[in-house]
């Protein structure tokens, strides 16, 4: 007989070295995510999977899943602290939708919309933040980095390079580029890289691109993130 | 008329974009005006709000003096205050000078711009100064509601108001929530 975890009452199974995460993609239940990526060795750094399980906060995409365990998700009390940590995101980059190419495709701004989000509530950081516009094929823009790390992980473990890491602590945390001259361009990364189309914002976009798909048929026009999700990251967690 | 539900709008730090997209809702403004009188507005031309005004709808940010003391104003004679679009929620597009000093911008558009002649930055007293930074309303005051977009739709503005004059808590659907 199967394992199983109980999601908000449903019973749901799971195999060992399951995390709660990948259980619950498997079976249908969607748990917020942003640096989380099925393909990818979880961070745990977004913290908007925080679930509860037997009564303790943990981050569904790193804690394993085990026989018993009673799992709190979609509950008022933990989607307001998601909604208050994606304000935090918003507050502490620069995200100014309307002049973002990947406004409508962008799981930042899909997960906002999925949790309500209205405002920022807290005030603007305004950071000034650098662009790197060097590479021919891809653009950087720092100003939109929520520092997930998945251009990292990807990069690393799917392209066999190591193009991106984040360096510095706390609010001086930032995404830097492995070349001498700190600039793109002079990495190996290739637009047909994993790495440069895993940004789950606009901060790593694809060059001659832009605005192609009109709107109404952008990814969350018409579907919240929670089905377009379970929908692609289910094949993912299938392989 | 004494019963009807008073509303002002201004717009601060804007294009006019969201007060555009408000007249949008087209014909049925006069649905609407059958319940509400505007007050102060860019539709009246009424230079000030009345002391009790019910709602007061906030297009743009806050850039310079005059919009404080607008917003706070606005602030003091509504009972409702809603940050409508993208500039009153976040500082917007204005708030793309935020990354640039002061003075760099005004020497780029009054001295070093293209094609400008008798250079000097303006200083008439009569003028608003700037603020360092342009910010969002509710940075300055209590804001009570937030419609997103850029602008928002008419049919935001249509079931917004129509939730609230009804006495509705006001819910936007998935499809009527955008920043874009």
């Amino acid at each position: 007989m199967a394992k199983t975890i109980t999601i908000d009452g449903l019973s749901i199974p799971f195999e060992d070295g399951q995390t709660i995460m990948q259980a619950a993609s498997d079976a249908g239940v969607y748990i917020p995510h942003l640096c989380h990526h099925p393909e990818f060795t979880p961070h745990g750094s977004c913290k908007l999977c925080t679930v509860k399980v037997n009564g303790r906060n943990c981050s569904a995409c790193t804690f394993p899943a085990m026989e018993g365990q009673e799992v709190i998700n979609n509950a008022k009390d933990l989607n307001a602290d998601r909604q208050k940590i994606t304000q935090m995101l918003f507050v502490e980059g620069n995200h100014f939708c309307p002049s973002c190419e990947k406004t409508g495709n962008c799981q930042l701004q899909a997960v906002a919309y999925h949790l309500n989000m209205l405002d920022d509530h807290f005030p603007l950081f305004y950071q000034h933040r650098e662009l790197d516009a060097s590479h021919t094929d891809i653009l950087i823009d720092h100003n939109r980095c929520i520092f997930c790390t998945l251009c990292v992980r990807a990069s690393h473990e799917h392209d066999g390079k190591e193009v991106f890491a984040i360096s510095g602590r706390g609010i001086n945390k930032h995404l830097i580029v492995n070349s001498e001259s700190g600039l793109l361009k002079d990495t190996n990364m290739t637009a047909s890289d994993k790495a440069a189309h895993i940004c789950p914002t606009g901060a790593i976009l694809i060059k001659h691109t832009a605005y192609q798909v009109p709107i109404g048929e952008r990814i969350y026009d018409h579907q919240q993130i929670d089905q377009v999700s379970l929908n692609s990251e289910q094949v993912d967690h299938d392989k | 008329m004494t019963n009807k539900i008073r509303v002002a709008t201004t717009s601060l730090a804007g294009c006019f974009g969201c007060h555009m997209s408000f007249l949008d809702i087209d014909e049925r403004i006069l649905e609407l005006a059958e319940v509400v009188v505007f007050d102060r507005s860019p539709i009246t031309d009424i230079e000030h709000c009345s002391i009790d005004c019910d709602i007061g709808l906030i297009e743009g940010g806050v850039c310079n003096s005059e919009n404080v003391h607008t917003l706070r104003e606005f602030r003091k004679s509504c009972k409702i205050l809603v940050a409508v679009g993208a500039c009153a929620i976040n500082g917007g597009l204005p708030a793309m000078r935020n990354f640039i000093p002061l003075e760099e911008c005004l020497n780029e558009a009054y001295i070093n711009g293209m094609g400008v002649e008798n250079a000097q930055i303006p200083s008439d007293p009569e003028l608003p100064l700037l603020l360092d930074k342009v910010r969002p309303i509710h940075e300055v005051v209590k804001i009570d509601y937030f419609l997103p977009g850029c602008p928002p739709s008419a049919d935001v503005f249509w079931k917004f108001l129509t939730d609230l004059i009804a006495g509705r808590e006001p819910s936007l659907p998935y499809e009527l929530v955008h920043y874009d």
